[in-house]
């Protein structure tokens, strides 16, 4: 989590505005510092990141509860350290109350409440009734406090104050960068930790400022583990490994040789379906099973040769019309290769029609031609419509050989 | 006894020095194997061209933030769980086997019809994020990344760690292997993915910017390996030229952390899921 909070110390120059606005910067001058200090090179990526610096809480615009970066004269401030999200803060609905509540009590139009946070208030007023007493002793308390501070430092202060809420209790449809990772949750709680109260408010049993210490996750290594790490370390040690230049030339290699069939680099063919949104690349399995029916009606003498043409094609790594193949069905038909008969590509066979009739049939029964179909035709009977989307399913798969065998399977099973 | 004491103190404290010790030695013993960085091998390999890719479908319907997920080895469909329920993907088809990592710094192999534990393995020393089988099928390791910062490799039938990697500087999230199986990538809280080879031992190359400050938390290799797709917690995915150690492009789209991603099977796209509640296909 500390890494994530590491843009607090990023951004440095700092310009007094000439006017009555204390100690402000543009998102311009922001973004361009980002693009220099880190060697950005898009603006987009620097006022991206500028944007999530900001919604994590480390600068703020002044006018505006939204935290995001703009790339222009907008004026943002810098939080102060005290209200740096690495401090974990945890702000109960206390503190949230009384900050609201001191906000009502300021005659100052900049510290007017937005209309979500009234919302905020009222809610809140509702849930502690009870002690809305002593919350606003607390409020009362505060204002006092403020009251004896210099004019200008007060509008820096409120303005930070504010920001640290927006990080805390973000407008409505804003993202909440405190929400944490469930996985990583526990390692925050420090059990020793006592919760720190923005305001200073001491409840129940809550007495000095906490020791932000984050519990150290890592277990102190026991004998039996050292000696265990020691056996392993000796395992390495014994180890023959390989130079890096050979290391690398093999990664190099192998990443050079399936670069042609890697659909992400290399355009297919048939195309990427997901670009072209055509299905064709997913049809390789229909041209496969019908391969490998042909492949049972063959002459004996053909079948070797006809194995191997079909497994080049559709199988063998880097085949052209590559098939999905789990791969406890590909190590058994690796292994039926081997010694070639007219039923080698059984098991697969197998495997590729459950596919298609649960996968790509389906889905064409779901297509706007079969629906067209459905319409254009007007017969009731399920069988003929049936059958007359079967052939229109197995046509646009491409060849009409393989349409008659496709319709042949279906309607026969 | 007090005696009894004082030895087991000096025990423990003389094998940390052992172990110390043989750590700087086995750096030692790698740093002589260590000729050439994997990028300048790669100078010869022609570099990649304009690198194009979009969002093709956007996946909504989930009302919390999408954790996991991953394809469906036979069927080009997708399954994904949400914080607000649970989810555990079998794959029928290939295994009735699943391995699963724990926040008890332990990773455990399940037979899913008996129920039984097969094989727990002990060694990382704090909880485990991530995990990924070797890809041949007759392979019987696996790779763990935990918030050790370590990434182990074991085998699975003696549960014994047979590799340990550390030079990450904080929790890694995700381990993924290399197509070959001769190595695997990791991405961690400290804002890098790394290559790591099995066969040389050691990290090969590291993948790094400026500006890039927020975690990695999830990886994974286009089919041939030549590109690592990565989500980040700045809701962006970055793309690295594997060989060459420098990111291809970046892409926006997600409007909050990027908490998975995975390649289809027959790698024509990539999936990624979202705490925004989405899914985004990308190809």
């Amino acid at each position: 989590m500390q890494d994530d909070k590491a843009g607090g110390v990023m951004i440095r120059t700092v310009k007094s505005f000439l006017s009555k606005i204390p100690s402000v910067i543009t998102g311009a001058d922001i973004v361009q510092w980002l693009m220099k200090s880190l060697n950005i090179e898009d603006q987009g990526e620097a006022i991206h990141l500028g944007s999530l610096i900001a919604a994590q809480g480390y600068l703020f615009p002044i006018s505006d509860h939204v935290l995001t970066l703009k790339d222009d004269g907008t004026f943002y401030r810098f939080q102060a350290p005290y209200f740096w999200p690495s401090n974990c803060w945890e702000p109960e609905n206390t503190d949230y109350a009384i900050y609201l509540c001191k906000r009502t009590m300021q005659n100052k139009a900049r510290l007017e409440l937005a209309d979500y946070e009234a919302e905020n208030l009222a809610r809140l007023q509702r849930a502690f009734a009870r002690k809305w007493e002593f919350i606003f002793m607390q409020a009362e308390a505060q204002v006092k406090i403020d009251r004896k501070k210099d004019k200008t430092e007060r509008k820096i202060l409120d303005s930070q104050e504010r920001a640290f809420w927006d990080v805390h209790r973000p407008v409505p449809g804003c993202v909440n960068t405190t929400e944490m990772d469930i996985r990583k949750c526990r390692r925050m709680k420090n059990p020793n930790k006592v919760k720190k109260s923005v305001y200073g408010v001491s409840e129940d049993s809550q007495t000095h400022s906490p020791v932000h210490s984050l519990a150290s996750t890592t277990k102190q290594p026991a004998k039996d583990d050292l000696k265990k790490q020691i056996t392993l370390l000796n395992i390495q040690l014994d180890r023959h490994c390989l130079k890096m230049s050979k290391v690398a030339e093999s990664l190099v290699s192998y990443a050079e040789q399936y670069l042609e069939y890697d659909p992400l680099l290399t355009p297919q063919d048939p195309p990427n379906p997901w670009i072209s949104d055509d299905s064709t690349f997913w049809d390789m399995e229909a041209r496969f099973w019908v391969a490998a029916e042909d492949l049972k009606k063959r002459p004996l003498v053909e079948v070797p040769g006809k194995v191997q043409e079909t497994w080049q094609e559709f199988l063998a790594p880097g085949a052209p019309s590559a098939i999905n193949l789990d791969s406890h069905s590909y190590e058994i038909t690796n292994q039926n290769v081997k010694d070639p008969g007219r039923y080698t590509f059984e098991d697969a066979q197998e495997h590729i029609y459950k596919l298609m009739k649960s996968d790509s049939y389906a889905r064409f029964l779901r297509s706007n031609a079969y629906q067209e179909l459905l319409q254009a035709k007007k017969k009731p009977e399920n069988e003929q419509g049936r059958r007359t989307s079967l052939e229109k399913f197995t046509r646009s798969v491409g060849k009409s050989l393989t349409a008659k065998r496709l319709t042949g399977l279906m309607q026969s099973s | 006894m007090a005696t009894e004491g004082l030895q087991e103190n000096e025990t423990v404290s003389s094998l940390r020095d052992e172990a110390e010790t043989l750590k700087g030695k086995l750096e030692e013993e790698r740093a002589k194997l260590h000729d050439v960085e994997l990028h300048q091998v790669a100078e010869r390999t022609e570099a990649l061209g304009q690198f194009v890719m979009k969002t093709r479908r956007t996946l909504k319907g989930h009302g919390n933030k999408v954790l996991c997920m991953d394809w469906c080895r036979d069927k080009r469909r997708i399954v994904s769980s949400s914080q607000d329920g649970k989810v555990i993907v079998w794959d029928a088809f290939t295994t009735n086997k699943i391995l699963t990592s724990s926040g008890d710094g332990t990773c455990a192999l399940w037979d899913v019809e008996s129920g039984q534990l097969l094989q727990s393995f002990h060694g990382h020393g704090a909880d485990v994020l991530c995990l990924d089988l070797a890809p041949s099928e007759t392979g019987h390791t696996f790779v763990s990344g935990g918030c050790d910062k370590k990434a182990m490799i074991w085998d699975m039938r003696s549960g014994q760690c047979i590799q340990s990697f550390e030079t990450h500087e904080s929790d890694i999230n995700s381990v993924r292997y290399f197509p070959s199986g001769d190595a695997f990538a990791s991405g961690s809280d400290d804002a890098t993915c790394r290559l790591y080879d099995l066969r040389a031992d050691r990290e090969v190359a590291v993948y790094s910017k400026d500006s890039i400050i927020f975690g990695a938390s999830s990886v994974d290799f286009s089919l041939s390996g030549r590109l690592l797709f990565a989500g980040y917690n700045d809701y962006t995915i970055n793309v690295w030229d594997v060989l060459k150690g420098t990111r291809v492009s970046i892409l926006f789209g997600h409007e909050n952390r990027v908490s998975t991603l995975r390649v289809s099977p027959d790698g024509t796209a990539f999936c990624s899921g979202s705490w925004d509640h989405t899914l985004r296909i990308w190809a």
